[in-house]
């Protein structure tokens, strides 16, 4: 494990720089419950870190505090090697920090073109008034982000299904969808909820590549939760494992399969 | 055409023209419900505020004269200027916006992720301040508003129509009420307006997300107290048309914000979430009371105006209970 905080290659030669997050001493509490207990780990510019454990482990509150959509108790989140102030999610998301969701949070009643688009709106300037006085620069913004959203469009293969409404689509293109809309924020750190649970074989194998695709096309930092060893041990960089809301593990897939403790926590549980 | 029928047509006519009111106010209500879940009861009592402001502000107005008098002995009343119509309904709308503001600030802020029923009672409570608020700031008497819409009624209409009657003595054309009129094209202008909004502006889109999902419209970096005062400002706008209309036809009462209670019926019918069902909701509602009391009220004594909306409601509740174009209602858990 590369402890030091100097950039490096990896074996297939991607750049991994210096520190983007760091979650120091994270402790989350609801009510009685500890979701989250003294937890510190980093994230580095241009790796794809995964978050793994068991069901209940904390993964998703730990994804929340970093998106802003939880607020831990004790514990400070840095950003870009400063301490990051108490964020809402929208602000967040405006420092360059998109995401996805466990149970698919979309639009709905969008079309996929639509929902995609949404990821542009941080990237709009036109102020009202001169969307109302002044159609021409208003088009030309909106010009330039379809072109973007299109781009991740055809990225993704979802052009067949551009037009219709999400809430018309199967699972496993809901999560794309989400995917895009996620892409189209051009994010420094892109947060995955499970971004490969219940879908089927090719539909996760086509996943992974996705997003080993973006992570090595668009250097984009990537942390991903996921229940399932396998798929990890092949995407990831470096892994923290959870259980019971505190950190049994972190390192590379390898260091992490032979730590005792993570072979404990997931012999003692049942998973796919 | 057969007497009858011509009058027929002429109620029709103007139950649409009536309708045109409902719907305003409904829009109003569906705004607010579809972007945050809200029934804000307000919704009248904001028309009524938006009236009050207005005329206080054409006529020069000054604003808590009574209590301004009352406490320091001065006997302050107007500034001695009149605003002109135009710009009177610019300062009505900073007013209207203010409000949003405020109201968001102080009350629905601190109640997010509440009961829909406690947000409920919490517009119950801000209809009663405001009415109160209007009554302080710009007394309680009837006031007339002329803002230059046009009164009385259309003789182009009943000159080109009359002939309609094919020679009966008795139909000298329909007769439809100028402000009607112009009323109807105005709440048509509005809903175009609205509509390319939503469709087309970066606010718009970011509406239509926060409407569908807020938690997915959080991750997209949509703020969603932004998207309040929002809200309640193109409520507070429709509140002012809608205002404008019913005031410069009835003056300007505290009998404005009874009008809300007329949206709830076209709510049922429409649908909470629709905006083409408010429209047609309000539409359905003011053609179906005035042809039922045209053709059924002479038989029960009158009077059906007050009822009728509320039965047809009830009616069309019991068959489709999600309004004619309200999305079925499934509880998220
Ligand atoms: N919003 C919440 N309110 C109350 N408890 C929560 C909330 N979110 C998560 N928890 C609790 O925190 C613990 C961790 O949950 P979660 O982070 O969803 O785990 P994981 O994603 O690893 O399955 C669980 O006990 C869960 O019940
Ligand atoms: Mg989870």
């Amino acid at each position: 494990m590369k402890d030091n905080v100097e950039s490096y290659v990896t074996e297939d030669g991607r750049t991994i720089g210096g520190l983007l997050m760091e979650m120091k001493s994270i402790t989350l509490r609801f009510g009685g419950v500890v979701a989250i207990k003294d937890i510190s780990f980093d994230i580095r510019e241009g790796e794809i870190r995964a978050i793994i454990g068991p069901n209940g482990a904390g993964k998703s509150s730990m994804l929340n505090v970093i998106s802003g959509f939880y607020r831990p108790q004790e514990g400070e989140v840095w950003f870009r090697g400063k301490p990051r102030p108490s964020m809402k999610p929208y602000q967040v998301a405006r420092q360059g920090i998109a995401r996805t969701f466990q149970n698919i949070a979309l639009f709905e009643g969008m079309t996929v073109l639509d929902n995609v688009m949404t990821g542009r709106l941080t990237h709009m300037k036109a102020g009202l008034a001169s969307q109302a006085l002044w159609r021409g620069a208003a088009e030309r913004e909106e010009t330039e982000n379809r072109e973007k959203v299109e781009k991740i469009i055809d990225f993704l293969e979802i052009q067949a299904i551009r037009k219709t409404p999400v809430g018309r689509l199967p699972y496993g293109l809901k999560k794309r969808v989400e995917l895009a809309r996620a892409l189209a924020a051009e994010p420094m750190l892109l947060l995955l909820d499970e971004p490969m649970a219940g879908m089927n074989v090719e539909e996760k194998e086509d996943m992974s590549r996705f997003i080993l695709d973006v992570n090595d096309e668009f250097g984009t930092t990537i942390a991903l939760i996921e229940h399932d060893m396998g798929v990890v041990m092949d995407l990831s960089d470096r892994v923290v494992v959870m259980d019971y809301g505190r950190k049994i593990g972190d390192g590379t897939p390898d260091e992490v399969r032979g730590n005792q403790d993570v072979i404990d926590a997931y012999l003692g549980v049942s998973h796919d | 055409m057969p007497e009858q029928l011509l009058y027929a047509v002429e109620v029709t006519l103007n139950g649409l023209m009536a309708g045109v009111l409902y719907s305003l106010v409904a829009l109003g209500f569906v705004l607010i419900f579809k972007a945050s879940g809200i029934f804000n009861y307000a919704q009248g009592v904001m028309a009524l505020f938006a009236a009050l402001t207005l005329v206080g502000i054409m006529n020069g107005q000054v604003p808590f004269a009574h209590l301004i008098n009352a406490i320091f002995g001065t006997e302050v009343h107007h500034f001695g200027w009149h605003v002109p119509a135009v710009l009177a309904i610019v300062l009505t709308m900073v007013v209207m916006v203010g409000f949003a503001w405020v109201v968001n600030h102080f009350v629905l802020r601190h109640l997010v992720n509440q009961e829909p029923i406690i947000l409920f009672m919490a517009t119950i409570g801000l209809a009663y301040f405001l009415e109160g608020f209007g009554d302080l700031m710009w007394g309680s008497d009837i006031k007339k508003l002329e803002v230059g819409l046009p009164q009385g009624g259309s003789f182009w209409i009943e000159e080109n129509t009359q002939w309609l009657g094919f020679g009966n003595e008795n139909f000298y054309g329909f007769f439809l009420d100028r402000l009607d009129l112009v009323a109807t094209v105005i709440a048509a202008i509005l809903v175009i307006g609205l509509v390319a909004f939503s469709q087309y502006t970066k606010q718009g889109r970011a509406l239509r997300a926060v409407a569908d999902d807020h938690q997915a419209a959080l991750s997209v970096g949509i703020s969603l107290n932004f998207i309040w005062v929002l809200v309640w400002s193109l409520a507070g706008f429709v509140a002012l048309v809608a205002g404008i209309m019913w005031g410069a036809k009835s003056g300007v009462q505290f009998s404005l914000s009874l009008i809300a209670l007329k949206a709830l019926p076209v709510l049922m019918l429409g649908g909470f979430t629709s905006i083409p069902g408010a429209i047609v909701g309000g539409l359905i509602i003011g053609v179906g009371e005035k042809l039922f009391e045209f053709s059924i009220g002479p038989l029960v004594g009158g009077a059906t105006e007050n009822w009728f909306a509320y039965v047809l409601a009830l009616v069309f509740l019991v068959f489709r209970p999600q309004g004619l174009f309200g999305e079925k209602i499934i509880e998220r858990v």
